[in-house]
């Protein structure tokens, strides 16, 4: 969009909506893309939470949001943002209520429901063309009941239900592909350590009618194991190594928004966490590291051959 | 008043209609689908306003429908079975959001094994969720239920989801002549509804279903719902009372028939209660002093009223049309919690569980429940409790038994010969 109105980091918004002193921890990754997205997003909205870290946000008779939130179960969080979307619709249509009085309706949801529990009640919203925001904080495993393995876990995370040596077996689901099977109106990857890039996207979507699909990949000092303030640096790396392609998809293609050159070994992202600590400790497990690696290879030169 | 021939299902759709209702989330599943069809029908050909959406699930259908009830609209659904149990963690969920809207059951038995036919253990299994419960026994009884239950629902000192609870195939698919009662009169009956400060909107921020933290806060908010469910026992006859004055038919919150000198009394809820009522006027001819007392509404549990109705009684039969597994009868527990100790009560309950998956409760049955009961009155002891079934019913079933018996051997000598053969290959 060459007319978008935040092309520089001195165009991201300089006032901060969320308010501080949420039960986030330090260094949450998806707290930071939070607060960056909400600053785009703005006041006029309804988030519809599904169970997870984020639900702890609003406890009463607290709230860091100044807009509106509504509570609703692990797996249906889309169908609540269906009723309120039709509800309000409904008050729109009869002259009930004035159009300035209207929200956008954002699903905020971990990964856990985003991946397992709440896939069917998401394609059924975008089945439906639901006009909504799904946001998806994606800290790779069910991070609020302290970090066992979810769809959405790389391959050889050390999880507390996948504490062997070779961590967890199988391998992170595509989510961005399976939203974008569904041609919903958008859909796109973003990160809190690459703002621009977010704040450009979230302002595409706030623009567009229909389902808009953000999953926000969320660093996490506990649940990843490592020292809070490197949130920042583990995230820029995630994008730099290729390990978390930043993309969108509209209109039947998908672009990559950053195409990293010179990616610097998968390995610089894993070795900060302890996660992934059994890889490099004792040994170094060259295979499973090679593995990682060459999915990750094999991922951009389907990118660069496109 | 006209009256026109309407099946339970499209009694409890026009109820909706009447009722003017916004926003219908639905999901089909047998035997409510028709409710769902003909709700459709009429938003499609324009005969009602509002909106109807298909979700993917019972659960989702039940997350929109409180949802859009929090956000200020008049929602109606509508469920059965295996829908109502798929939704039930949304079914505490929305009542503890005080999201008022009415969800209309059609009663069907649960799996295992699978069925179609009406028994109670459905809507049973939402008793302690926080919706309150209309139970019907016919179909002009339905259309009136729904109109009741969103005057009960949207009372601002109740604000609660209402469940009308009606039989699957012996209501949602016979059809009775049903008054269809004047649109202005209804109008008159159940203004729009007012959502007061509980709706989404630009203009006032709402944080509405947060979580808490710790027993103090939670016990506060759940006892306050009930609290609220409570208030409802009082505005329903209230609202009751208006609806016999508009519309002519008694609506109590328990049906009282021939239960004024009765010495043994059928207690039982839905429509096989209507089976009752022939009975009772069958024993009565026969010179018995026999009578019938049936809650409408189960919640609220009506405590008094039914104590009341009861008082000179000196034994309840109770039939229960479901099965608490390890227990027993739901309504045998209830009654006998609700009047022990209380002066006056009837000495005597019997238990009797009938109408299992829709199956019959003959006039026989009734006649012998009658007699179970004076026995133990005459005595002082209550026999156990007694799960009607026949004999010929039996050996029906054994008639069954033996011819899968017979089938299994019929078709699995290869497997057995195949395993011995193995077996010899290694030996």
């Amino acid at each position: 969009m060459s007319d978008a109105r935040i092309n520089r980091m001195k165009d991201l918004p300089s006032t901060h909506l969320l308010g501080t002193g949420t039960p986030m921890c330090s260094g949450c990754g998806g707290l930071e893309a939070l607060h960056e997205i909400y600053d785009v997003l703005g006041e006029k909205t309804v988030f519809v939470n599904a169970a997870g870290c984020m639900t702890l946000l609003s406890v009463y008779p607290f709230t860091p949001f100044r807009g509106s939130w509504l509570y609703t179960a692990m797996a249906s969080a889309p169908a609540g943002a269906q009723g309120v979307r039709d509800a309000l619709d409904i008050l729109l249509e009869q002259d009930r209520m004035p159009p300035e009085d209207d929200l956008q309706v954002v699903v905020l949801t971990g990964d856990g429901s985003a991946y397992g529990m709440g896939m069917s009640a998401t394609s059924g919203a975008m089945d439906r063309n639901l006009d909504f925001i799904y946001l998806c904080y994606d800290n790779e495993g069910y991070g609020n009941t302290g970090q066992q393995y979810s769809s959405a876990t790389p391959h050889g995370a050390i999880t507390s239900t996948s504490r062997g040596s070779r961590g967890y077996p199988g391998y992170k689901k595509d989510l961005f592909s399976i939203w974008a099977a569904h041609d919903p109106a958008y859909v796109a990857t973003v990160i809190g350590s690459e703002p621009l890039d977010l704040a450009r996207k979230i302002e595409k979507a706030k623009t567009i009618r229909g389902p808009r699909m953000i999953i926000a990949l969320a660093p996490c000092p506990t649940g990843w194991d490592y020292d809070p303030k490197l949130s920042v640096e583990i995230g820029k790396l995630a994008v730099k190594t290729g390990v978390w392609p930043l993309k969108e998809y509209e209109d039947g293609a998908v672009t990559h928004t950053r195409i990293p050159r010179n990616r610097p070994p998968v390995e610089e992202y894993l070795k900060l966490q302890g996660r992934f600590a059994h890889l490099f400790e004792p040994a170094r497990n060259e295979e499973m590291i090679a593995d990682i690696q060459s999915r990750v290879d094999h991922y951009w030169e389907r990118v660069s051959s496109d | 008043m006209d009256q026109t021939l309407l099946t339970g299902n499209v009694a409890a759709a026009w109820g909706a209609r009447l009722a003017s209702v916004d926003y219908i989330p639905a999901f089909p599943i047998t035997p409510q689908t028709e409710i769902i069809e003909t709700l459709g029908g009429w938003v499609d050909s324009g005969e009602m306003p509002g909106r109807m959406v298909t979700l993917e699930s019972e659960h989702s259908m039940l997350t929109a429908a409180g949802a859009a009830a929090a956000t200020g609209v008049r929602v109606f659904s509508a469920t059965s079975s295996q829908g109502l149990l798929h939704a039930m963690e949304m079914l505490y969920t929305v009542s503890g959001w005080r999201a008022p809207f009415v969800l209309v059951n059609v009663s069907r038995g649960l799996s295992a094994p699978i069925t179609l036919e009406a028994d109670h253990n459905d809507i049973l299994a939402a008793r302690d969720s926080g919706f309150l419960q209309i139970h019907c026994a016919d179909c002009q009884e339905v259309l009136d239920g729904v109109l009741l239950a969103y005057r009960l629902a949207e009372d601002p000192g109740v604000r609660l989801p209402v469940l009308v609870n009606l039989d699957g195939f012996y209501l949602s698919f016979t059809r009775e002549p049903v008054a269809l009662p004047d649109p202005a009169d209804v109008a008159r009956f159940l203004p729009p509804f007012d959502p007061g400060n509980i709706r989404f909107a630009a203009s006032s921020p709402e944080s509405q279903a947060v979580a808490v933290l710790g027993g103090s806060p939670y016990s506060y908010f759940r006892y306050e719902t009930h609290l609220a469910a409570q208030n409802a026992l009082a505005v329903y006859e209230r609202v009751a009372d208006e609806f016999e004055t508009l519309f002519g038919r008694q609506r109590h919150a328990v049906e009282a028939y021939r239960t004024g000198d009765a010495d043994i009394v059928f207690y039982m809820m839905g429509s096989f209660a209507t089976k009752a009522r022939e009975a009772v006027d069958r024993l009565r001819e026969a010179g018995q002093k026999v009578g019938l007392l049936r809650p409408r509404l189960l919640r609220p549990f009506p405590a008094d009223a039914i104590a009341e109705a009861l008082a000179g009684a000196q034994g309840v039969a109770v039939i229960d049309q479901n099965l608490s597994l390890g227990q027993g009868g739901v309504l045998h527990t209830e009654l006998g919690a609700s009047l022990y100790g209380r002066r006056g009560a009837p000495p005597i309950l019997t238990s009797f569980i009938g109408g299992l998956g829709g199956r019959e409760i003959t006039p026989e049955e009734f006649y012998q429940i009658a007699a179970v009961t004076r026995e133990a009155v005459a005595t002082g002891q209550a026999p156990p409790p007694r799960l009607l079934y026949t004999e010929s019913e039996l050996r029906e079933i054994r008639k069954l038994q033996a011819v899968a018996q017979v089938e299994r051997e019929e078709t699995t000598p290869l497997r057995w010969s195949g395993e011995s053969s193995r077996g010899e290959d290694q030996a």
